[in-house]
């Protein structure tokens, strides 16, 4: 449902001004480059340039699957147009709160809204800088603003990707996850 | 230099405390910042305070960046401030639409304090 939401907020953002869906997808698909839409080394750079840029911390790229605390915070940013889907960031709360005071010099005990505009911002950069590595996806694909889901012991089930990207990453002695889900490729 | 007097435009209000962090890094530590969480609010803003510079993002709830920039020019509201867009949207694009919309700068998130400074000192400057 929320994917749904997310998704259908950034096909409206994909439109540019005075274009219909029709003749905004028409002449272009992305088929023929799948490969450079699923290459993981974009993933993997997006990941490097926000943390590096935005939170000033360097990140390295975890063989092993996130573990998640049971209080944990999920950013969503949807894609739609040429390709439809979403970047999902899922990180713990205690490391939530390290990266918010990151990005803003700013200390939390809590996750509060600020924490969660953050955490979704952080995802709308990712979103951003990894549709940004291949043109036609740079031009013709609309992010949504972020959705932040917080809560204990939940799951985010996708059905049956296109392709899906699923990252872990090491931040200090914190990890977090990054996914890329698309479902739908033009 | 003297006092500037800056709009910063974002559904996020983390990001546009970033942003005037940015800027008082980029050397301007004389800011008067006025915030606004959408183009609606920044419109309104515009209507009863004078400003030097406008910072906006693009992808926002209830009325963009794009449709913001519109509406100043078409309402002539802040005639001959510059606006410079900040986003996480790169592609050419968007950067031509921003452009024809009235912006006179561009500046791609994540983003430096140098890239902020790069951007918007010869915009003041030259105002």
């Amino acid at each position: 449902m929320l994917l749904n939401g997310v998704r259908n907020a950034a096909i409206a953002n994909s439109r540019g001004p005075g274009k219909n869906e029709m003749e905004h997808t028409m002449a272009l698909s992305l088929r023929e480059s799948v490969h450079l839409v699923s290459d993981p080394r974009n993933l993997d750079a997006s990941v490097e340039e926000v943390f590096q840029l935005m939170l000033g911390v360097e990140c390295r790229r975890d063989a092993e699957p996130l573990i998640v605390p049971p209080e944990s915070v999920t950013a969503v940013v949807g894609f739609g147009g040429l390709l439809s889907g979403a970047c999902v960031f899922r990180t713990g709360g205690p490391a939530a709160l390290k990266m918010a005071a990151r990005l803003t010099g700013m200390d939390f005990a809590e996750i509060d809204d600020i924490v969660k505009d953050g955490i979704g911002e952080i995802c709308n950069m990712l979103a951003g800088a990894w549709k940004g590595k291949v043109p036609d996806l740079a031009a013709n694909c609309g992010l949504s603003v972020p959705a932040v889901i917080t809560g204990r012991d939940y799951t985010l089930h996708v059905q049956a990707p296109e392709f899906q990207l699923v990252h872990t990453y090491r931040f200090e002695d914190s990890g977090f996850a990054v996914t890329i889900v698309c479902d739908g490729l033009q | 230099m003297s006092e500037i007097r800056t709009l910063i435009v974002d559904d996020s209000s983390v990001m546009r405390k970033i942003v005037e962090r940015a800027l008082r890094q980029a050397g301007l530590d004389s800011l008067v910042v006025h915030e606004a969480g959408s183009g609606t609010e920044g419109l309104e803003l515009l209507k009863v305070r004078q400003v030097d510079l406008i910072l906006s993002d693009i992808n926002m709830p209830l009325m963009d960046g794009l449709e913001f920039l519109r509406q100043i020019r078409a309402q002539n509201l802040a005639p001959g401030v510059p606006v410079v867009m900040i986003t996480t949207e790169s592609s050419e694009e968007h950067v031509k639409q921003a452009i024809q919309s009235g912006a006179q700068g561009y500046i791609r998130k994540p983003f430096t304090a140098e890239q902020v400074k790069e951007r918007v000192l010869p915009l003041l400057n030259a105002a």
